[in-house]
């Protein structure tokens, strides 16, 4: 089976990095998912979660928001923060939402409203 | 001539001094490594945002609607310099060499007739230019609260900024830090951050693979600029901390080896002085036994 790199990465360290046949990626634009040869995209990330499907198992990850490179033989994910979905506690969960609404009602637009929006629904898929 | 039991004291109190810095030079050298840990695993991050970030930029870069974080406000008049420096001293040059880079900037932009803003993080380079800069201070980050630098941190100092670019508060930003080259080595440096800059990315990397951009390349550059100020911000940070500890470390092993110096000298003193006492001593006894 053909296999592709992909790469997770925070700012401040390597999360993931593993050979793998495919990875789901909620896109800004919804959700899409990557195996090996797909067409060179650049896309933004809305926060939800990443599914990283390798012959070793299915592992998903939580992120926040950030960006995702496919190329066809790659796959890396910037992601502002990052957490696997193991490490998804409600306290995390809560903060996670009372940070997306805190931002919500400081800045008050529709960016910000879908924010807050996608990240309940983000939540909810724990 | 100094007395033996003065002369003993100063050694003992040399001694103390020499093996606090010793424990400070350790303490050091561990941070030092968890610090250079720490930016080693921020690179491939920051090395790939400028990557996609570059080819981005290039390919908008030149059209007219360009965000203003790319392309500025087509003003240099106000500038802000971010002054990123250490919570503590006793680390030799550090603070002060990035205050005095800072420092020669303010003069020259005052001189050549712009408006400076100053946002200072860290207390350090805060006091080391507050009395030439003061007024132009806006700000002030402290970090000292802060026990190991997270991406939060960074995130939040770029909130702030952004917001007073937003506001139209200054046109050119800048940061200043050190580079950690090595533990003797830090080299203070400034970069702008905005409007951004991206190092060229090689022609080959963009030509071999043109992308998709999902939103529109405008949509993708308006949601990574801010981001991009964040993670620039954020290595510096790192590359303050390892700066910060590999200068205190070379500070601390020097002043080490100077107490160390210092009380091989002391002691010699120390020893002349108690044989010259017995000698003394002695020439009375003899002197003594003579007269009788």
């Amino acid at each position: 089976m053909a296999m592709m790199q992909f790469e997770l990465v925070s700012p401040e360290r390597k999360l993931a990095s593993a050979e793998v046949s495919e990875v789901q990626i909620p896109g800004a634009e919804g959700d899409f998912t990557a195996m090996p040869d797909h067409a060179p995209v650049i896309t933004t990330l809305r926060p939800g979660y990443l599914t990283v499907v390798s012959p070793s198992g299915t592992e998903q990850y939580f992120v926040t928001g950030g960006f995702a490179e496919i190329s066809s033989e790659s796959a890396t994910v910037l992601a502002e923060r990052a957490y696997a979905k193991a490490d998804m506690t409600s306290d995390l969960q809560a903060e996670l939402l009372a940070e997306a609404e805190a931002h919500h009602a400081a800045a008050g637009t529709d960016a910000s409203a879908k924010l807050v929006a996608d990240m309940t629904a983000g939540v909810a898929l724990t | 001539m100094p007395n033996l039991s003065d002369l003993k004291n100063r050694i003992a109190s040399v001694k103390s001094t020499r093996k606090i810095t010793k424990a400070m030079q350790m303490v050091a050298a561990a941070k030092l490594r968890r610090a250079q840990e720490a930016a080693e695993a921020g690179r491939p991050y920051a090395e790939r945002f400028n990557a996609v970030m570059g080819g981005l930029a290039a390919s908008v870069g030149t059209s007219d609607g360009a965000p203003r974080l790319l392309a500025g406000t087509g003003s240099d008049q106000t500038q802000l310099l971010i002054v990123m420096t250490a919570e503590r001293g006793l680390c030799g040059g550090f603070n002060g060499n990035i205050a005095k880079l800072a420092k020669a900037e303010a003069g020259k932009l005052i001189a050549a007739g712009k408006t400076v803003k100053i946002l200072t993080v860290g207390k350090k380079g805060r006091e080391a230019i507050k009395r030439d800069l003061g007024e132009h201070f806006i700000g002030h980050v402290d970090l000292s609260e802060v026990k190991s630098v997270g991406y939060a941190n960074a995130s939040d100092i770029a909130q702030d900024v952004l917001t007073r670019f937003d506001a139209g508060e200054f046109d050119v930003a800048k940061i200043y830090y050190s580079k950690f080259q090595s533990v003797i080595s830090q080299i203070p440096t400034e970069q702008q951050i905005i409007p951004a800059s991206f190092e060229a990315v090689e022609e080959d990397a963009t030509a071999s693979t043109s992308y998709d951009y999902e939103p529109s390349e405008e949509g993708i550059l308006a949601d990574l600029l801010p981001r991009g100020v964040a993670t620039q911000i954020f290595s510096a940070l790192l590359e303050n901390g390892a700066s910060e500890q590999g200068a205190r470390m070379s500070a601390m092993d020097n002043a080490t080896r100077n107490a160390g110096d210092m009380i091989d000298k002391l002691t010699i003193q120390y020893n002349r002085t108690r044989q010259a006492v017995i000698t003394n001593e002695l020439i009375e006894i003899i002197s003594g036994a003579e007269a009788l």
